[in-house]
């Protein structure tokens, strides 16, 4: 089997990781795109004090989903779209371990992701308008106000069983990972020989497996609360909405890692190609990768200095939310230290890894000025932590996505991306942001809260929050020439050779785009930079071009789409709350696992 | 050193084209309290800045020097250095126990601790609106704080319903409003005024209309404040227009919610015994005019999304409002 098949049936079957990578990169984007547009109805409404574009209602949906779709829908899943394709190449595997997971993996993310953004359209299921019935609790949803009582329509309902599927999705693919990782490396391919990507998904993979259980175990706590009247966050009964924080935070503390730790995989993979240069004190960017995973679990109450959890619990966690700026420090410092000395090609990719450090190293340090609980105190909840988790997030993660986006771009489509577009892309971006995000410092300084629909011109923040409109436009500018990039890149891009970057990893050994079976021959592995020449080692010979003999690959299979469709519908009972309907759910889910299991094994 | 951090806010307001007043402004301390978290911030900006500076300069000189020129030779392959990770691990290391020192100190200097002889004022959270209680003195007003210049004051905040955060910057940071919990902060206001806060956690539908006005009143003024919150509910001049609104009041759903000393004891709204005495309705969204009044009377939720103030069922008539306006405009 060497030629790929065609047509959607392919599509709907595959269980082959490359095409995997792709659909999770085209519904990722398309959900950064939603995300996008919902941020920009934000800026909108924000331009002027008073603003009356969308009601109070509609902008409490906007900024919910907005959040949601960017975490769970956008960045988490670009980032699978790279663990996906990247990491079995780079440690010289035909497949994941668990290629037919791999595609449940793929499907229970986009029938979450579809059916969280159903909320917005189907409001008259529900004897409510359309723009009704989404989420309107704040991607944290803070419990008590998420309890029936106070939120009685299906919009947290909507939310609740949309964030469980799509964590059974990440669970799937963090177990699949690991075990790819960890088993699935070529002969050679030592831990300390792993590229810094993949070294980073593994350990966000752990970070997946550890996290994701505990905010499972909070949103099932609502869900009895909401469907059956149990009282796990209700005072009244003797409980305390302070233990949804704790649950949430446990969970999204971690999260954060997660979102940022595969975008500094990729800047260690990046700058190195294009500086020439190895990574600069590689092991002790993998672990302070390791010690930034294990550091993340003891820091989750700095989201909660305002509770009042007392000054001993506040100072512990101000310590241990300060001690990790050190390995993140020494990160930025490896970094720079790589790009020091080298030969720095320009790529469009290499501007991005550096907006990467650039931008992340403000989100950073904001975060020290709220690492210390008494500023913190005027600083959580204004536009001042919104402007620190953009420069975070968006800073750091979509700029380091956006480097792995042009670096295996070619890798993944045989096309390059246009260089001189990419640079118009990055600038126009990195301006954009800016624009956006530095005046809300000055916002949340004097006094404006986030998640507010509205703001009088009395606070004197009208002049900024037009800048940070203007800057957040610029920013969809930049997605623009980007869209059209990729499109004019389908026809007119210039075709990519097994290496167009001169990579030292062994994804550029290999056709672009690599063949259905990857490696004709699973290369052997001697030094961490195999295909560059190093002090002990020449560059290690490329896999022949045509296969010595046939090569097993995973056949398709329907069942793992069936078996996902089945969560949807179970969710879909409980949201109608209409009870035969969960027996149909769990019917498919139970099929579909037993077709699966029972699969014949294919040649 | 506050001082250029200022300038620093007023170039960026300045290049912005806006100047101020800035009344919820975290960067003008009203209060020993916000004072000693500004001095503490303004700390922590420093060394930000200092860090941000130096690497940010060390990246775009590598950019620069090191960038690609065609007849350089290779770059030679380095790895590592050890002394130089240590280096980098250990400065952060020492730049975050400056930060973490002070700290530590202003977490327990904060706490909300304040002398036997502090005004205790309770702070009732509600979805979205404010309550305040002050126990010492028997009195119950709502959405318009008063407290005397140069005193200490103690502040109990709590919720009746969801959680909410009680924020005024100029006097300090925020502390939630927690049903079931209580959390104190502690101040001592400098200077008389007229100030803003709002809620800064997300509450529901009208979180952002959730806000609140500060009055610093000099000591005698506060006495006399409170002396006048402390006298009953006016009564209306027979035949008036105003009377006539009493009676209308005294008919329809506004006792089952609002307390009027003498006339009704509803306790879900705000007490309106001197209304009058306030500046704004709506807990600091409008101004306390008759306008304003009768619009809120005939459709709060209009003027307040998702307000359980709902229309009253049947409407009442103009005439009605027009009465019940002149009622609430003589209780002072």
């Amino acid at each position: 089997m060497s030629d790929a098949p065609a047509g959607l049936t392919s599509w709907l079957t595959t269980t082959d990781h490359k095409r995997i990578g792709l659909l999770y990169f085209w519904t990722a984007f398309s959900f950064f795109l939603i995300g996008g547009l919902e941020a920009l109805l934000i800026r909108a409404q924000l331009a002027q004090p008073d603003g009356h574009l969308v009601s109070a209602e509609t902008y409490n949906q906007l900024f919910t989903m907005h959040g949601t779709t960017m975490v769970f829908l956008a960045l988490m899943p670009l980032s699978a779209s790279f663990f996906n394709y990247i990491v079995p190449l780079q440690i010289g595997a035909r497949d994941v371990a668990f290629p037919r997971l791999n595609a449940f993996s793929y499907w229970v993310f986009l029938l979450g992701g579809l059916f969280l953004n159903a909320s917005w359209l189907v409001g008259p299921l529900f004897h409510a308008g359309m723009l009704n019935v989404a989420p309107d609790g704040g991607w944290f949803g803070y419990a008590n106000l998420t309890e029936r009582q106070y939120s009685p329509g299906p919009n947290i309902d909507f939310w609740l069983l949309g964030l469980q599927i799509l964590g059974i999705s990440s669970l799937a693919a963090g177990f699949n990972f690991i075990v790819t990782i960890l088993n699935l490396r070529a002969p050679g391919m030592k831990l300390m020989r792993l590229p810094t990507f993949t070294w980073m998904t593994l350990v966000t993979q752990f970070l997946i497996i550890t996290a994701f259980p505990v905010i499972t175990v909070g949103l099932v706590f609502l869900m009895f609360d909401r469907f059956f009247g149990a009282h796990f966050y209700v005072h009244e009964a003797g409980a305390t909405p302070i233990l949804w924080q704790h649950l949430f935070w446990l969970f999204g503390h971690p999260e954060v890692y997660i979102l940022i730790l595969p975008a500094m995989g990729i800047v260690s993979d990046v700058l190195p190609t294009f500086a020439r240069k190895p990574l600069f004190g590689y092991t002790v960017v993998v672990y302070s990768g390791i010690l930034i995973g294990f550091m993340g679990w003891g820091v989750w109450s700095h989201h909660m200095f305002s509770v009042g959890l007392g000054p001993i619990a506040d100072s512990v966690f101000a310590a241990t939310t300060m001690l990790i700026a050190v390995p993140t420090g020494v990160k930025i410092f490896n970094w720079i230290a790589t790009l020091w000395g080298g030969a720095i090609r320009g790529t469009t990719a290499l501007h991005f890894a550096v907006g990467f450090i650039a931008m992340f190293i403000i989100g950073g340090l904001s975060g020290v000025t709220h690492a210390s609980p008494p500023a913190d105190l005027q600083q959580t909840d204004t536009y001042y932590v919104v402007a620190h988790i953009h420069y975070v997030l968006f800073g750091g993660t979509i700029l380091g996505l956006f480097a792995g986006i042009y670096y295996w771009w070619p890798k993944m489509t045989g096309r390059l991306l246009s260089e001189p577009l990419g640079k118009w892309h990055f600038w126009l971006q990195f301006l954009g942001m800016n624009l956006a995000f530095f005046p809300m410092h000055f916002i949340g300084l004097l006094g404006m809260p986030r998640r507010i629909y509205t703001y009088s011109a009395d606070l004197g923040v009208s002049d900024l929050n037009l800048v940070s409109t203007v800057g957040a436009f610029l920013i969809a500018v930049a997605m623009l020439v980007f869209l059209h990039n990729m499109w004019r890149t389908r026809r007119h891009g210039q075709r990519a050779s097994n290496d167009p970057w001169g990579g030292a990893s062994l994804e550029w050994s290999i056709p672009s785009p690599p063949p259905v079976y990857n490696f004709s021959v699973i290369p052997t592995v001697t030094s961490r930079l195999p295909r560059w020449t190093t002090e002990r080692h020449g560059p290690m010979k490329d896999p022949p071009a045509v296969p010595p003999g046939p090569i097993h690959v995973p056949g398709g299979s329907w069942w793992p789409l069936v078996a996902a469709l089945g969560l949807p519908v179970m969710a879909l009972s409980a949201l109608t709350h209409t009870l035969w309907v969960v027996f149909v759910g769990a019917a498919l889910l139970l099929v579909g696992i037993y077709g699966w299991a029972f699969e014949p094994f294919e040649v | 050193m506050p001082r250029i951090r200022l300038w620093l806010a007023t170039a960026a307001l300045g290049i912005s084209g806006c100047g101020g007043p800035f009344p919820q402004s975290t960067l003008h301390p009203r209060s020993d309290f916000a004072r000693a978290t500004d001095v503490l911030f303004t700390d922590i900006f420093w060394w930000a800045a200092a860090v941000f500076v130096v690497v940010e300069l060390m990246l775009v000189v590598a950019l620069v020097r090191f960038r690609h020129r065609e007849g350089r030779p290779e770059p030679k392959p380095t790895h590592g250095h050890t002394l130089m990770e240590i280096a980098w691990t250990l400065a952060p290391a020492v730049i975050l126990v400056f930060v973490a020192v002070p700290t530590v100190r202003t977490i327990f200097a904060t706490a909300g601790e304040a002398p036997a002889d502090a005004l205790k004022v309770e702070v009732i959270g509600h979805q979205w609106w404010w309550e305040f209680k002050y126990l010492d003195l028997g009195l119950t007003t709502a959405n318009e704080l008063h407290v005397p210049s140069g005193k200490p004051v103690r502040i109990a905040i709590t919720s009746a319903d969801v959680i909410h955060s009680f924020w005024i910057p100029p006097f300090g940071g925020k502390r939630d409003a927690i049903p079931g919990h209580t959390n104190y902060i502690a101040f001592r206001a400098d200077s008389t005024g007229d100030y803003s806060g709002q809620c800064a956690e997300f509450c529901g539908a009208s979180h952002a209309n959730m806000r609140l006005r500060v009055i610093v009143d000099s000591d005698s003024g506060f006495g006399a404040w409170a002396q006048a919150q402390l006298g009953p509910a006016a009564t209306p001049p027979q035949r008036s227009l105003a009377a006539q609104g009493k009676t209308v009041y005294g008919r329809s759903a506004c006792i089952g919610c609002h307390t009027i000393q003498g006339v009704s004891g509803g306790v879900i709204g705000p007490n309106l015994t001197h209304i009058a005495s306030r500046a704004t309705i709506a807990s600091g969204l409008f101004p306390n005019d008759s306008s304003h009044l009768a619009r809120w009377i005939a459709d709060a939720p209009a003027l307040k999304p998702g307000s359980i103030m709902t229309r009253m069922q049947p409407p009442l008539t103009d005439a009605d409002i027009a009465a019940l306006v002149a009622y609430l405009e003589i209780l002072k």
